[in-house]
């Protein structure tokens, strides 16, 4: 059972890494997300202030958008082509398979999320200080937000317009983690953090056995 | 000369299955029981059903009324491959072998039953869909169940392989397999039992 969820997790990073052949892989959510940061000086003006004042904001809201991206390939592919029935066959129950996927999907958009806040801190002229909270606030959020993703996809999955449907019903559901995440910028405190990372491990606790359920009552 | 039991002692059996989809009671009162060895053929035209009792028999939709036991590891082939389409064919196959610990020596011999070890390099999209039936084929064997469930096994395939296709059903049953044919189309199987479908048609 062990190497069966090994296997999967391997191959879930893989196919989120590269995309799977199909649209980009884990690459183009961070190019998103640096396109964004990019044009919002130039709708802002280059008010120096003003841009480290929204900045902390904006990077957590491009964030939220950039994770929406691979939601249409997060499960509906694999219900498609009968990979589940596949590991139902084999008595690995849905919830560890989900779990799987929150992992894998965290690890392609996360890190390379975080990597990117960088160049986007100096387009905004965040402060170090600032930056770390960011860093940190995203450390705390993204893992709810991965799990927000898996949990919706698999809702999703199966029905006509899932795509377009998964991100109006995300962005929401990400609404605590936004606040609490990009609430710590405006009070230069943890505890926000703390709290986005309370929201967090709440949803990651959930996501799998809603997913997991969510799949199973794709069947019928 | 294959080992005369190269599985052990597996059976599945269902009682007084009744499978209704949305408002419509496509079937009921339907029972079977297969042992080691044994092969059933489901027949019926389109629509009565067969696709729906071999996900009721694999587990996969609940019956509306009845009870399933089985006893013993399955495996299911249906018009879905399962396989990665942007991944070569060994590759794709790969996966399921690492999932189901199969050695890959042991992959490359069912890759050669089913004729697909010329494809290994070929990315599953490229494929056709006899080729994608065959490879379907290969994933489905070197799973290593004792039962098979084979749904319409025989769609998109040439006479060679047809016939490809039954030989290996037979000596699946004679290792002691259990071999559950779900087609529209006649399959030679020796000493299958035969259940037509639309007999139960509620």
């Amino acid at each position: 059972m062990t190497r069966m969820w090994l296997a999967i997790l391997l191959r879930d990073f893989a196919l989120l890494m590269t995309g799977g052949g199909r649209r980009g892989g884990a690459l183009l959510p961070v190019l998103f997300f640096i396109s964004v940061a990019i044009l919002l000086p130039f709708a802002i003006g280059p008010d120096a202030k003003m841009l480290q004042r929204t900045g902390g904001g904006i990077v957590w809201v491009a964030a939220l958008l950039a994770a929406i991206l691979p939601l249409d390939r997060l499960v509906e592919p694999d219900l498609e082509h009968g990979f589940f029935d596949q590991w139902a066959l084999r008595g690995l129950a849905e919830e560890w398979i989900m779990a799987a996927r929150i992992i894998a999907h965290w690890l392609t958009f996360a890190p390379l999320l975080m990597l990117a806040v960088l160049p986007a801190s100096a387009l905004f002229n965040l402060s170090a200080q600032q930056l770390g909270l960011v860093e940190l606030g995203l450390l705390a959020g993204t893992p709810g937000l991965a799990a927000l993703g898996v949990m919706i996809a698999a809702i999703t999955a199966g029905l006509r317009g899932g795509a377009a449907l998964s991100g109006l019903m995300l962005l929401p559901l990400a609404v605590p983690l936004l606040i609490f995440g990009a609430g710590a910028l405006q009070q230069q405190g943890a505890g926000g953090i703390a709290l986005a990372g309370a929201v967090s491990l709440v949803l990651v606790a959930v996501a799998p056995f809603a997913a997991g359920a969510a799949i199973r009552a794709a069947r019928e | 000369m294959e080992p005369a039991a190269a599985f052990p002692v597996s059976n599945i059996s269902a009682t007084g299955i009744a499978c209704r989809r949305g408002d419509r009671l496509l079937f009921a009162g339907l029972s079977l029981r297969v042992e080691s060895g044994g092969a059933l053929h489901l027949t019926g035209p389109n629509g009565t059903g067969k696709s729906s009792l071999m996900r009721i028999l694999a587990g996969l939709l609940r019956p509306y009324a009845g009870e399933v036991e089985r006893n013993g590891a399955m495996a299911l082939l249906d018009e879905r491959p399962a396989l990665d389409a942007h991944l070569p064919l060994g590759k794709a196959l790969g996966f399921w072998a690492r999932c189901d610990g199969v050695a890959p020596a042991r992959l490359e011999e069912v890759a050669g039953a089913c004729a697909v070890d010329e494809l290994l390099d070929v990315p599953v999209r490229y494929l056709s869909t006899g080729q994608r039936k065959r490879a379907a084929l290969a994933r489905t064997i070197a799973a290593g169940a004792p039962i098979w469930l084979l749904d319409e096994p025989l769609n998109g395939l040439d006479t060679s392989s047809v016939a490809m296709v039954e030989d290996l059903a037979m000596r699946h049953c004679e290792q002691g397999g259990i071999c559950i044919v779900a087609s529209h189309q006649p399959i030679a199987l020796p000493g299958a039992a035969r259940l037509d479908v639309a007999d139960y048609t509620a």
